[in-house]
């Protein structure tokens, strides 16, 4: 059992964990944050691994992993 | 000779009050006029438990400086005219940080590569900042080897004091020359605590030393510190000496090397009842107004560097129009002679 | 659950300047963790680069001070000397460490300095506006090279990390990239030996770690990672330079 926190409102949308969830939990948000942005969310029915690829690949430090 | 009285050139004197003041950290590179200084670091730092480094250039040097000072260490470099141009990058920065520092210049000819003859013909670039940016520093101007000695100890404390750089401005001729120095036993302690000193955050907020401020507005306000700063040094920190000023007609304006040719023509006219005085900035920034700020129409001032005029626009400004003002100054390597000021003084008179 | 990932004591909870994908934000974040995890934030002093990362002090919590362009290594130099317990780093980019500061790069490694640092080459000027740098690649356009960087007039990328490993100051040097999580994660190790390097007093230590600039490469984020695999890390190959 395993989950990320996605801290929304800091998120910049680069997508770089979207590109490397290795189970395609991490999805663009059609919504957009106080910046304007469209921050990513995190499907919480998915089976996260707690892998941490998306928490070190990630530029703002937005994602935090529990396992 | 007295106990503690030595026979040592102007350049070894900087040294030797420096680290009579605590100066823990040194970094230079060795230029010509100079080199006395860097070779007494080197020899004698370590053995004070500072830091000495030979660095890689006078940028790097003045860097260097800037780290040490940000670390907290009484820091120096000196350096003769081609390499405080170089110089100027740090001191802007140092500056800009509010870092005390103390920053030798031995001029010699300028400009470009000139020559290693003494001058003092970076009078500008001292006084006005150098750098980029409104800033000033303090420029002390040692006539002797004595006071030499003794201003690089004040300068480490005025640097401290104000969190300013401060710069020792001497030439060729002040470097080189040997005079008899009283060495002084106490030890200038430390007048100020940094605790902006970057020392490592524990049991802290952590320190920052920058000259940033991208902020709107927030660049505006530290310069408007900086001046307030300034001001201050202006009304404490003005020094000068006054010789026969109270009843001169004729009144010469020199410091460092000149004002001691000044000195020697002076006593000469004064033997044969002329009545000639003199001023001597020993602070050129700030530059010292009350001695020249005097209501007397009458008087005549005589300025005399080794320059064509640059302490000159100072001492006009002082004076705002009231007197005569007379110039007489040679650069490059050439000196005023004492003969010459007499003639031009008798002139006056 | 645990918390397994979090930000470090010694990376700020703000928010950054960087764009959208910099690889900045990452490199700040494994600089902060190695320095939590080797339990060094209050000893360490780090100096900030004139550049896009100009103001890393904002981000990162400890002592740090600003150098002018070029000269983090000289200011480094000093600070290390006046107080050798202290953990002491720089953090350079490109234009910083390998143009206007190469004197002072190769000479405070020369001196053998106990200092790490961590080189971040991202092959253009990023605050200017993506002017060339020394590290451009051959053939990469840039706002100062537009028809490409072309040897005959610009020479070629300075490979300043191989030139620094021949000197015998400099004890270790590695070149590791952020194009993806496995080798981010091999970047926070090497950057984690140069500072254990520094606390074992082996003498001066360098990271050089590739790094993305989206905006100034003209490409989405990922699409910048993806460069940095199939063409950067061939001019600058990956590893242990010595």
């Amino acid at each position: 059992m395993a989950k990320i926190n996605i801290n929304q409102d800091r998120c910049k949308g680069c997508l770089l964990c979207v590109s490397f969830c290795p189970k395609g939990l991490i999805k663009k948000s059609a919504k957009l944050n106080k910046k304007g942005l469209n921050f990513v969310e995190f499907d919480l029915n998915g089976e996260c691994s707690g892998c941490m690829q998306c928490a070190v690949i990630c530029p703002d430090c937005c994602i935090e992993v529990y396992k | 000779m007295p106990k503690n009285k030595i026979l040592v050139s102007g350049n070894e004197a900087i040294a030797q009050g420096a680290l009579q003041a605590g100066c823990s950290f040194y970094a230079g590179y060795p230029i010509t006029p100079q080199n006395e200084i860097i070779a007494y670091m080197a020899k004698h730092m370590e053995q004070a438990g500072g830091a000495f480094i030979q660095a890689e250039s006078e940028l790097a040097a003045i860097n260097m400086v800037y780290g040490g000072s940000a670390a907290g260490a009484r820091s120096m470099t000196s350096s003769s005219s081609p390499g405080v141009s170089l110089m100027q990058e740090g001191i802007s920065y140092i500056a800009g940080s509010q870092l005390p520092a103390v920053i030798v210049n031995i001029m010699r000819g300028g400009p470009g590569l000139g020559n290693i003859a003494p001058t003092q013909s970076d009078y500008f670039q001292a006084t006005r900042g150098g750098g980029h940016g409104d800033y000033h520093l303090i420029v002390l101007a040692p006539g002797s080897v004595q006071e030499a000695y003794d201003l690089t100890q004040t300068s480490f404390e005025l640097a401290d004091k104000y969190r300013i750089p401060v710069m020792i401005l001497g030439d060729g001729i002040l470097g080189q020359m040997m005079e008899p120095v009283q060495l002084s036993s106490k030890k200038i302690a430390a007048n100020t605590i940094k605790n902006w000193a970057l020392t490592g955050c524990l049991g802290r907020k952590p320190n920052i030393t920058k000259s940033f401020y991208l902020r709107e507005g927030a660049l505006e306000e530290f310069n408007l510190k900086l001046q307030k700063s300034y001001e201050l040094i202006r009304k404490k920190e003005e020094r000068y000496e006054g010789l026969f000023l109270a009843d001169a007609k004729v009144i010469l304006v020199a410091y460092g090397t000149m004002a001691r040719i000044a000195k020697s023509a002076i006593m000469q006219l004064r033997s044969q009842g002329k009545k000639v005085g003199l001023i001597r900035p020993i602070t050129l920034w700030p530059f010292p107004q009350a001695p020249l700020n005097v209501k007397n129409k009458k008087l005549k001032y005589l300025v005399v560097e080794m320059s064509y005029g640059q302490m000159l626009e100072d001492v006009k400004l002082a004076v705002g129009g009231r007197n005569k003002i007379e110039f007489l100054g040679r650069s490059g390597g050439g000196v005023p002679s004492e003969e010459a000021m007499i003639g031009k003084i008798k002139k006056l008179l | 659950m645990e918390k397994i990932f979090f930000r470090p004591e010694s990376l700020y909870d703000v928010p950054t300047h960087y764009c959208p994908g910099c690889g900045h934000g990452i490199a700040h974040r494994l600089v902060a963790q190695v320095i939590n995890e080797l339990g060094i934030r209050e000893k360490t002093i780090g100096i900030a680069p004139v550049g896009c990362a100009v103001v890393a002090y904002d981000y990162w919590n400890f002592d740090c001070s600003e150098a002018p362009h070029g000269r983090a290594l000289a200011v480094a130099t000093a600070i290390k000397r006046v107080h050798p317990q202290n953990i002491v780093f720089t953090y350079q980019g490109d234009g910083d460490l390998a143009a206007i500061g190469t004197n002072e790069t190769i000479h405070a490694a020369n001196r053998g300095e106990n200092l790490s640092v961590i080189f971040i080459n991202n092959t253009v000027y990023g605050m200017t506006g993506g002017q060339m740098a020394p590290t451009t690649l051959l053939g990469q356009k840039t706002s100062t090279s537009i028809e490409g960087r072309i040897k005959e007039k610009h020479g070629y990328p300075l490979k300043i990390s191989e030139m620094l490993a021949m000197l015998p100051g400099v004890c270790y040097v590695e070149r590791v990239s952020l194009h993806s999580p496995q080798e981010t994660l091999k970047a926070k190790r090497a950057i984690k030996q140069a500072f254990e390097n520094q606390i074992n007093n082996l003498g001066f230590s360098l990271v050089e770690v590739l790094s993305p600039c989206p905006t100034y490469w003209g490409q989405a984020p990922k699409e910048s990672l993806d460069w940095i695999r199939d063409v950067m890390q061939k001019e600058f190959p990956l590893g242990r330079i010595k």
